[in-house]
């Protein structure tokens, strides 16, 4: 039954892409994403966490005694935030205060505490690599293609680019709380049409 | 018992082993994360403070050394002559603290103008220090050691709507500002005369 480590890093892509099919991690997918920007930034943030965190809390997972496993997890994951958040500071500040208390926010982010306690903590070191960024890669996209949709509508731009042409009146609602909603509602859809359920 | 130790044990060393993952990696990256936080938050208040120097008051900086600390001094030319510097020095405000830069006339000891650099403050309530003229403007003009107080407390300054705390938190930093611009003042006038000419 054991699944190759090509099918594990694949199905986080699509059968179980996170912020569409499992429906986790839904804070960072509807704040963020007001541009591909954004987006991309908060996904590659995650998939860094993800990669890390996993590998680590795969290496431990024969020390890491039961009762205090979510403690031991917690802390895995926070340092690699921690470690993200410097190294965000330090290179890409721009996209840093763009994404401000979203990052450190990473912590509580369902999907990282969803795949060390689902995945990391039963499997080997290199399906829980494939595991992470596997899910990390559907993350960014998703948040991506999220982004892209508000962003051409709300602001009529692509990655900062205009798309439209100055005459193009910006459909704002797209970037505002409500038009996150709307968006991630009808991408759900859009994928269960797809997937035929 | 073996049980007790080994969950305390695996948690110290994981706790340990992140405290000191980060704060080597907090050592290495501070510099960087200065230069960003001088490029993109610092640059533009002091430029807006210092609006029509001659100079670049961001290239044109010296330091000095206040007790244990450094302090930078950014450099400001009018009419040929270097007689404006700009620091920060910070009070406590509602979410930590809130960072201020002040822009001081060495000839007349009077404040030239004030922004708001780095701050944790409510988006909408006392992140308005940024944006609102009405506020920040209150001070130009008024002697650095003045020791600057909200209405509330029986002061002088009209505090930003629903922001007492925020308020409170500016003219503490000018206060501050002052006792450690009276004290560096000798410094700080040796060092202005290298930029003059």
């Amino acid at each position: 039954m054991a699944k190759t480590i090509a099918q594990e890093f694949t199905k986080g892509l699509w059968n179980e892409i996170p912020p569409f099919r499992l429906v986790l991690g839904l804070c960072p997918t509807l704040a963020v994403t007001k541009s591909v920007e954004g987006g991309i930034g908060m996904g590659i943030a995650t998939t860094f966490v993800l990669l890390f965190s996993n590998a680590l809390i795969s290496i431990l997972r024969n020390i890491i005694p039961p009762k205090v496993r979510i403690a031991c997890y917690i802390i895995v994951i926070a340092t690699f935030v921690t470690v993200v958040e410097l190294l965000m500071q330090a290179y890409t500040y721009a996209i840093f205060r763009q994404l401000g208390i979203f990052i450190p926010l990473i912590v509580v982010n369902c999907i990282l505490l969803g795949r060390a306690e689902a995945f990391a903590s039963k499997n080997k070191l290199l399906p829980s690599i494939a595991d992470g960024l596997g899910m990390g890669i559907g993350f960014t996209l998703s948040l991506a293609s999220l982004g892209a949709i508000r962003e051409i509508f709300g602001y009529g731009t692509f990655y900062g680019m205009h798309v439209f042409g100055p005459s193009f009146e910006p459909f704002t609602f797209m970037v505002e709380a409500p038009g996150a909603f709307v968006c991630l509602g009808l991408m759900l859809c859009l994928m269960n049409l797809a997937g035929g359920k | 018992m073996r049980e007790i130790i080994k969950m305390v044990v695996v948690l110290t060393i994981l706790s340990t082993a992140s405290g000191g993952l980060l704060a080597a990696l907090r050592n290495s990256t501070q510099e960087r994360i200065d230069l960003q936080v001088l490029q993109f938050v610092k640059g533009p208040a002091i430029k807006k403070i210092l609006e029509g120097a001659a100079n670049d008051p961001i290239t044109d900086r010296f330091a000095i050394a206040d007790g244990e600390t450094q302090r930078s001094f950014f450099v400001g030319k009018f009419n040929g002559k270097a007689n404006v510097v700009a620091f920060e020095d910070f009070g406590t405000g509602f979410g930590g603290n809130v960072g201020l830069m002040v822009a001081v006339d060495v000839d007349t000891d009077k404040v030239v103008g004030i922004a708001a650099t780095t701050h944790n403050e409510t988006p909408g309530f006392g992140a308005s220090i940024e944006t609102d003229k009405g506020f920040t403007g209150q001070f130009v003009g008024m002697p650095i050691t003045s020791a600057p107080k909200v209405t509330k407390d029986g002061g002088k300054i009209n505090a930003l709507t629903g922001s007492t705390v925020t308020s409170r938190a500016a003219c503490a930093a000018i206060s501050k500002a002052g006792e450690a611009y009276q004290r560096l003042k000798p410094e700080i006038q040796k060092q202005l005369k290298t930029f003059s000419g």
